[in-house]
Order: structure tokens, then sequence, then C-alpha cells
């Protein structure tokens, strides 16, 4: 085992800073990281053992101890559980025996929960050995867990046929659909790939591109917002020995995925976008930072690469223009939601826990490997393209005023076509609930948990910038849903497990609050509760990055604007209450000794 | 002092080098901002989010926020200070710290930060969370429950090829600081007591040393913390 792990750090440079990859590669060959792995690790790259346990112990599809020969990890969003999550659940524990976080006696199957795997438009699902099952049944699970039995091949454990589109690709072979339900100028079956590159690029300086996406006015279309045009600006101008170009295909926001449907039908005009913004900072390296979640296509979007290298539009000299190189790595992570945030995904680039970093300094300035970096959205670089190809002047009839252009949106829940819609800005919730066939709505979460919960009152807001700002996620919810078991808590559990824990008010108020929505849920609140909750989700506002910033949002907007929820759940005529439940306190002593609690008030 | 800038604190006149951290050039004008995760010689990280301050209408942390000219900087505002003790309040009842009890009572950081703010009662319920002592190290004790994550243990205990004795393990609220196994056997007296008074709160002990000093005539049993920097 030792030389597979020297080969592992040996195709990786040996660099500490590749240690993300070293590790995926161990745990995909050996479905662990064990002991001797991490003494090897830490001998070769000049760490301490903790230092590298550190990294293993930050990332959730990554562990020390094995994982089985099935490793099965079980979407835990919200929309999962609305579409029968509960009963897959059991029905993978009484197949196997065993119980979610466990592996079987036989170390053949092991089950795992995991936070959203960005198929909410075909939930249930699953990701067995980075092979996504979607649409499960019980029925479905018991046949899955008896061909494991029987020792099938993963390929073998599949008998649906392949999803729309690209996902039939020879590299792809998945089950996964990619419902594109409405296309726009990203979507478009317009585009020529290497069209920008060969006969647009050739005649405009890097100045010019940059002129023309600041004309544009796009904004990031990760769920920031910052105008794409200047952070190519800023890039430009900043001194360094090498400039980056990384694309953000973290996405993990729940209820978003996109940018999975766009790099496997578009995935050509990603990379072009890449390329161009390349050629406009000076950079001659681009990475996609791409989650563990999708590591299904790996294979394809190499060969996607592969091809775009034979064409001369990555490489050397590409697309004919002198000097003007770039090539496309890609790196995956390996599941943390807060690695979407981009200095975090720097951190983890390098082979780091992602623990966001302190700014200034802007990833601009310093980035990867402290050198200047742009890192973009997936949709924010497809776009581009379309930009350049067309002017800025062209796609500012698009949308808004405040928000140029298209968004393509993730739409997921309680509708008849879930799927991806791309749209003009400046669309309302009503007419996007009209377009999906979403009736008696009770709900929409805009920009998923870390956005707003909005009610019918608020349905005539549009999607922009200035008003309903999103990174694409978009849950409906119905009139049958309990919003606050099923839904706000489901989002407050995924904040509480998705900090990185460095800043001390992320790391434990969203467990406060939990715990107290929990104490309201119970029927055991009062009306200072729900004043301790507004209150004391402003401890979360000096939190160092976004996750922490808006861990308390579903808490705070299901407030706002469903504040009738939690009042229909206090207790009557009960202001104040002690917090403290004495009964149960002294419980567990009264049974040693045989006594019942009694106490004089 | 080369290129030395203005700025302002709560509307009061400063000066400092520009590129100095918030904190400390606070601290050059007799301005105490209060830190925990924060430490001279290490680079900072802003973790315990204490030093909190508002600049055009944004939280940032004063620890890693440089100055700049013109900033104007709002720092002992009611709001910022009752933010600040809800944060000391919150590592309060998120760890388990029993004061009377602590070998580091009148040199903790934490408590002192307790009196300074006249914390009666922590605001948010006890966790009373599970937590584990390491003593499997035979120069130092460990201890889980006292432990705020302020990682300066993890930046500033090193050996001589500059591998780290103390390390994060998990994320979230399962975060915990760990020690290497193995480094923990081998670690010097120097840098166990280093590893000790690096150690803001009463985490990391040298064995049997806990009480060298006694209780009564520690740093913060006559003067409360900043009264150096600010009466």
């Amino acid at each position: 085992m030792e030389n597979a792990i020297n080969q592992i750090i040996t195709n990786y440079g040996g660099r500490p800073d590749r240690l993300m990859d070293m590790l995926i590669a161990i745990q995909e060959q050996f479905g662990y990281i064990s002991r001797g792995a991490i003494l090897t690790l830490s001998n070769e790259l000049g760490l301490s053992q903790v230092d590298v346990e550190q990294t293993i112990s930050f990332y959730h599809f990554l562990s020390t101890k094995p994982r089985g020969k099935y490793a099965i990890y079980l979407n835990n969003s919200v929309v999962a559980y609305m579409f029968g999550r509960q009963a897959i659940k059991e029905a993978f524990e009484k197949e196997t025996g065993i119980t979610f976080g466990q592996v079987t006696p036989d170390g053949l199957i092991g089950l795992f929960d995991t936070a959203c795997i960005g198929m909410n438009d075909q939930e249930p699902a699953a990701i067995i050995n980075n092979k996504v099952f979607t649409r499960l049944t019980p029925y479905r699970v018991k046949e899955i867990v008896q061909y494991m039995r029987k020792g099938l091949s993963l390929d073998e454990l599949v008998n649906e046929s392949y999803g729309d589109g690209k996902n039939q690709h020879p590299f792809l072979k998945a089950m996964v659909s990619s419902n594109i339900r409405r296309k726009g100028m990203v979507l478009s079956d317009q585009y020529t790939m290497g069209k920008v590159i060969k006969e647009i690029l050739p005649k405009m300086s890097p100045e010019g591109v940059i002129a023309e996406i600041k004309h544009s006015h796009i904004r990031g279309r990760g769920g920031a917002g910052f105008p794409t045009g200047f952070k190519w600006e800023f890039c430009r101008r900043a001194k360094g020995q090498k400039h980056y170009v990384v694309c953000n295909a973290d996405e993990g926001e729940p209820g978003t995925f996109k940018d999975r449907v766009i790099l496997t039908e578009k995935p050509e005009l990603v990379f072009e976008g890449m390329a161009v913004a390349g050629y406009a900072i000076g950079g001659d390296e681009g990475i996609l930072y791409l989650r563990y979640e999708y590591r299904y296509m790996k294979d394809y979007l190499e060969w996607v690469l592969q091809n775009m290298r034979e064409q001369n539009l990555l490489g050397e000299n590409i697309g004919g223009i002198e000097g003007f190189n770039f090539d496309i790595r890609i790196q995956f992570g390996a599941g943390a939601y807060v690695c979407g945030e981009e200095s975090a995904l720097l951190e983890s680039l390098e082979g780091k826990r992602g623990e966001p970093r302190d700014k200034p300094p802007f990833p601009v300035e310093k980035g990867y490997l402290g050198q200047p970096t742009i890192i973009n959205n997936v949709e924010t670089f497809a776009t581009a393209v379309r930009i350049i190809e067309n002017g800025g002047e062209w796609f500012t009839q698009f949308g808004t005023e405040d928000s140029t252009g298209t968004k393509i949106l993730s739409i997921s829940g309680d509708c008849m076509f879930p799927g991806v819609y791309e749209v003009n800005w400046g669309f309302n919730v009503e007419d996007m609930l009209n377009m999906v066939g979403a009736y008696d709505v009770q709900a929409v979460q805009v920009g998923g948990p870390s956005g707003t919960l909005i009610a019918p009152n608020e349905f005539h807001r549009t999607l922009g910038y200035s008003d309903l700002s999103t990174g694409g996620s978009m849950i409906i919810f119905n009139k049958q849903r309990n919003l606050l078991k099923d839904v706000v808590l489901n989002f407050m559990e995924f904040f509480i497990d998705e900090s990185c824990g460095s800043c001390s008010t992320c790391r434990n108020m969203p467990q406060v609050l939990r715990n107290k929505l929990l104490k309201i849920l119970k029927g055991k609140g009062v009306r200072k509760d729900l004043d301790d909750l507004q209150a004391w989700a402003k401890v979360l506002q000096p939190s160092r990055c976004g996750l922490g910033q808006t861990a308390a949002n579903p808490i705070v907007s299901s407030l706002k604007n469903f504040r009738h929820l939690y009042e229909n759940l206090l207790q009557k005529d009960l202001d104040f209450d002690e917090g403290f439940d004495l009964v149960a306190a002294v419980q567990d002593s009264c049974n040693y000794v045989g006594r019942v609690p009694k106490f004089h008030h | 002092m080369a290129n030395l800038i203005k700025f302002k604190i709560d509307g009061v006149e400063c000066m400092a080098e520009a590129g100095t951290y918030i904190v400390e050039a606070a601290r050059q004008n007799g301005i105490f901002i209060p830190t925990l995760c924060n430490m001279a010689g290490l680079i900072p990280k802003g973790a315990c989010r204490v030093c909190t301050v508002r600049i055009n209408g944004r939280f940032m942390t004063s620890c890693t926020t440089p100055v700049t000219d013109g900033m104007e900087i709002e720092s002992n505002s009611p709001e910022i200070l009752d933010l600040r003790k809800s944060i000391v309040e919150l590592l309060f009842v998120s760890g388990n710290h029993f004061c009377p009890a602590c070998e580091k009572s009148g040199n903790c950081e934490l408590q002192a930060l307790g009196y300074l703010f006249q914390m009666m009662v922590p605001r948010f319920p006890y966790e009373f969370p599970k937590k584990e002592v390491d003593a499997s190290s035979p120069k130092i004790i460990k201890d889980q429950n006292r432990c705020i994550l302020c990682k300066r243990c993890i930046k500033s205990i090193k050996d001589e090829q500059g591998r780290s004795f103390f390390a994060f393990r998990n994320r979230g609220n399962h975060l915990e600081v760990v020690l290497d196994k193995e480094m923990g056997m081998k670690m010097t007296d120097e840098l166990a007591e280093k590893a000790m008074r690096n150690c803001p709160v009463g985490s990391i002990l040298v064995k049997e040393k806990g009480f060298a000093m006694p209780i009564g005539s520690r740093k913060f049993d006559k003067k409360p913390i900043g009264s150096e920097v600010q009466v």
C-alpha cells in the first residue's frame, strides 16, 4: 500500500498544495485514508500527522475509517424529504440491517447522509461510488442492495435509461436528466464552439474585452453580484508572477443545480469563457473547482478539454493569437458547502481546510498561491462568451437596468415541471410559478437557505440584484407543507453541519437558534423566545463570510413573513419562562434513587 | 515613522503608520479594543470576532483590517459593545468554563473579558457539551472543555521543521483543537510552557504547573484587561 500512496504523492509532484487531490485519490482507491497513509503523507510532505488529518476531517467525502465497498450517500435536502426521502432511508436501513452513519459488518455497504447533491429536480437521489442514482423508490433500493450483495459492478446496478441530452454521452452515461425547460442566451443552441476565440478575440485587446464586459454591466451569477468587469480589471492591474482564472463550480446552495446542467450541456461555453477571461487578465492557467458531488462528470469534462486542445481552443497560441497560452485543469472539492465562498475555495484548492480568508486582501490581489486570481461562477463565464460575441450593448437589452442579461434558475419543490429555466432578470415570482405549474403555493424560498422565504403577498416582486437577488435556487412549498418543522429546521441543520467553525459566531449561534426553534416546535415556546430569536440572530452578522452572515436567514425571514406560524405554537398567556425544565434536569438522579420529582412552586 | 496617516475611532482623531492593523493602531493611540484570538507576532485570523468594529456600515475585525487614511471606525458604541459581550457569552455557553475551578483563573483572557463586559449570566442557554480531556502527552493537558478554538497554539507551537503540534479536527460545532499524538510525546519543556502561555484560556496546561503562581497575584487579579492601554 505504501507504494501506491507514494505513487499518488508523486503524481501530484509531492506538492503540499495538492494534498486534496492526493487525499481524494487515496479515498477512491482504498475506500478510506488509513493511519499508514496519513503517516506517509506527513513524512513526504513535511507536515505533522494532525495537520494532514485536519484537512481530511473537514471534508464530508474523506474518511479515516472505511466507508464500505459501496458507499451510499443519500441526499438530505428539504426537497428530498418532500419527495419521499424518509421511505428511501428506511428501505436502505431495512435492506442493509444498519443505520445511517454505519457500514455493514462485512464492509460491503455504508450508508451516509449528505447535503444537497444538486438533483432537486429528480429526488430522492443518492450518490453511490460517484455514480448518481435519481428518482429512487423503496423497490429500487431493495433491488440495488440485492445487486450489491451479488457483487455486481457499479454499471450493473443501473437498469434505468440514461437521462436526456448529453447525459447519454459515452463518457457520461448518467441517469441524470438535464430538464432544460426554458432557453435563453446561455442555454441557446446558437452557440458555436470556438467562434469567439478564433474570430473575435484576434481583433480585440485584453483591455477591449474588459471594456466590453464592463459595458454589459454583468454581475456575478453566483449570488453575490459583484460587477464582473471590475473584478477582471482589478485582477489585470494587480502585480504578480502569474494570474489565475478559477471557475467556481461548487454549487452547494441547496436547491441549485443549474451549474450541473450548464456543465453537462454547454461545457465548451464555460471553458471558452475561462479562456476569454485568461486573455483579459493575462493569465495562462485556469482551474475548474468542481464539487465532488459532480465527480461523475470527470471523464466527460476531461474529454471536452482534450477536444478543445485538439482544436487549438486551449493550449498554446490559442485561436492563432501569438502568445495567447491558456489551459484548464479540473480540481475537486470533497464535500463542503463553505468552499463555494471564493476564499474558502482557494484554501481548498491549495490543499487545506476550506476556511474563508480575511479580506482585504481580495483574491484579485492575492488569490490562488498568493497570486492575482479571478473567481467566477460557471454561469458568469458562460455568459461572458455571449457578451464578447454580441457586444456589451446588445447584452443590456435583456433584463433590467441594474440587472442586465438573463439568469438561469433551478426550480424545484411543489411544481409540475421542476428543472432549469433561463429567464430575463426582472421576471416576477408569480409568472415564475405559473411557468412551472405551481398551484396552491404557500411560500417560495428564493436563493436557497441563505436567501429569503417569501409569502404570496410578495409574489409580485421581481428577480434582480435590487429586489429578490438569487444565485438561482428557487424552492416552492405548497399549502400542505409544514414550513417551520420541515423547511426552516432542515435549513438550520444544514448551516450547523456546513459551518467551517472558524468564527465563534457561526460555530455556535446557529445551534443556539436551532435549539430555540425546537423548543417552540415542541409547544414549549413563549413570546420572549420570538424576541430572542430576532435579537440573537444579529450576533451572526459580524461573521467572516456569507455562510455565517446568512446562517440565521431561515429563521429571520420566516419570522418576518410567517410570524403567525410561530405564534400559533406558543404557550398562551405566557410571556416568559425560566427556560429550564427542572423535572427533566433531575430525572436521571431521581431514577437512580427511585424517587418521583415533586416541587413546591 | 514613515507614512503616517490620520483616522478616527469613535470620533477621536488618531494617527498611525499606514497598513497597521486597527487593533494595534488603536493601542498606539491609547484606545483598547478587546481581542481573544489575536496575538502579537502571529498572522491574525479574525476567528473570535470579539474585536469587531464598524467601518462604512460594515462589520470588520480590527485584528485583520489595516487602517487607511481617513478611515472612520465605530468601536465603543452601545451596539458594538453589546455585540462583543454577546460573543463572550456565546463562548461561555458553548464550552464548559467553570472559572473557580480553573487553573488559569486570573490569567484567563476570556474570564477577564467576562468581567470587563460585566457579564452576570449569559443571555443564551448553557449547552454543557460533552468534551474530552487529553492527558496523553507527558508534558501537557489539552482540555477541550475550555478551548475557544482561537488557533493561537496551532499557529505558534511548531517544531524545528515548522510542523504544527496542534491542528483543528472536524468542523462546525464539532470543531476541536487536537495535539499530534507522536509530537506530543516529544514536546520540550519550553514549548509546553509557551503553549500554556499562548493559550488565552485554560485549555492547555503544563502538568503540575497550573498553580505555580497563586490565585490572587495573577495578571487580571489586580487590574482589568486592557487597563495597560486605556484607563
